[in-house]
């Protein structure tokens, strides 16, 4: 067990922070401000809040422990997001959660990206408002 | 017209969008976001989006030519006219209803292992391939339809996914398993 600097990644970044990691236990526990940072789940006084938004304090009991610290696994799993986890690269990456993705495709949605082309331009789907689009995916494997 | 391509890097896609010519927006996704966001299972995958955002079809298997056709027995042109009259305006879109039958939403299995892909493909961006491997295969293991997944890391771990023997032994267990090849929504 001991502090380590730890990444917390998801699609549009990655975070460094400091945590501490119990490698046997296989658990990452983070302070509220390592949260906040990685996240984006602020500490306030009614519970774990991001916007309008917030997670009451009596939902964090076992997520949060006494020493102000919460439980990675546990914190991700209550958000109802996929969390993969290499201890030993001190690094985890948060995903979206499959009722956040099924729901706007069950409404027909498009998400909008951004993405570049070969000159580094980036383009994003939301550009083309006003037109049909047809979208091919590809890959050269 | 946007397309998009799962690859390790820009260098990657580029000889093959070199190639193409394209005046459309060609654009390279490296950490395979569209699949993400549209879940995307294998490639081909196609979407129709109208004026206002909204997908008109979800997502299926479409060829830009037939030069595959003996292989995959999907006529490419089939495609190309349905998508021509929609265009054109001339056929109305299809039913939402009729759509919903069609469509694949992404399960929390799924999810999840396009974290473990995401975090193997993370850690071998920055060098640590071997420390990759093991999230590419949790990721095959909780979702072995995704191809994007298992055919899309192959690369990524060393292996030919063109034809070398693991991919043999791969397709072959798809196969066998009753796997789907293709996602085609009739017209």
């Amino acid at each position: 067990m001991g502090t380590h600097r730890f990444t917390v990644i998801q699609a549009d970044g990655a975070v460094q922070v400091d945590a501490e990691v119990d490698a046997p236990q296989r658990s990452v526990r983070l302070r509220a401000d390592a949260v906040q940072q990685s996240l984006g789940w602020e500490r306030k006084d009614q519970g774990l809040c991001r916007g309008d938004v917030c997670i009451p304090s009596r939902s964090l009991e076992g997520i949060e422990g006494d020493d102000g610290r919460f439980d990675l696994h546990r914190l991700v799993e209550l958000l109802e997001r996929p969390l993969a986890v290499d201890i030993d690269a001190n690094a985890a990456f948060v995903g979206v959660g499959a009722s956040d993705r099924a729901a706007r495709l069950a409404r027909f949605e498009a998400p909008d990206f951004a993405l570049p082309d070969l000159e580094g331009r980036v383009h994003s789907l939301a550009e083309h408002r006003g037109k049909k689009v047809f979208l091919a995916t590809w890959a050269s494997w | 017209m946007i397309t998009v391509g799962f690859e390790r890097t820009v260098e990657d896609a580029r000889e093959w969008i070199e190639a193409a010519h394209p005046t459309h927006p060609s654009l390279i996704d490296t950490t395979w976001m569209v699949a993400d966001l549209y879940n995307v299972l294998n490639v081909p995958t196609v979407f129709w989006i109208d004026e206002t955002g909204s997908l008109v079809r979800p997502g299926e298997t479409a060829f830009g030519s037939n030069v595959f056709q003996e292989f995959t027995g999907v006529d490419a042109t089939l495609h190309h006219a349905v998508l021509r009259a929609w265009v054109r305006g001339d056929t109305p879109p299809p039913k939402r209803e009729a759509m919903r039958a069609y469509q694949d939403l992404p399960s929390v299995a799924d999810q999840q292992a396009r974290a473990e892909f995401s975090l193997g493909r993370w850690l071998w961006e920055h060098e640590m391939a071997d420390a990759a491997v093991p999230h590419f295969a949790a990721g095959e293991r909780l979702a072995p339809d995704q191809w994007t997944i298992w055919r899309g890391s192959m690369r990524m771990q060393g292996l030919d996914p063109m034809g070398g023997p693991e991919f043999m032994q791969k397709m072959t267990a798809y196969i066998e398993r009753g796997g789907r090849m293709r996602k085609i929504i009739p017209d």
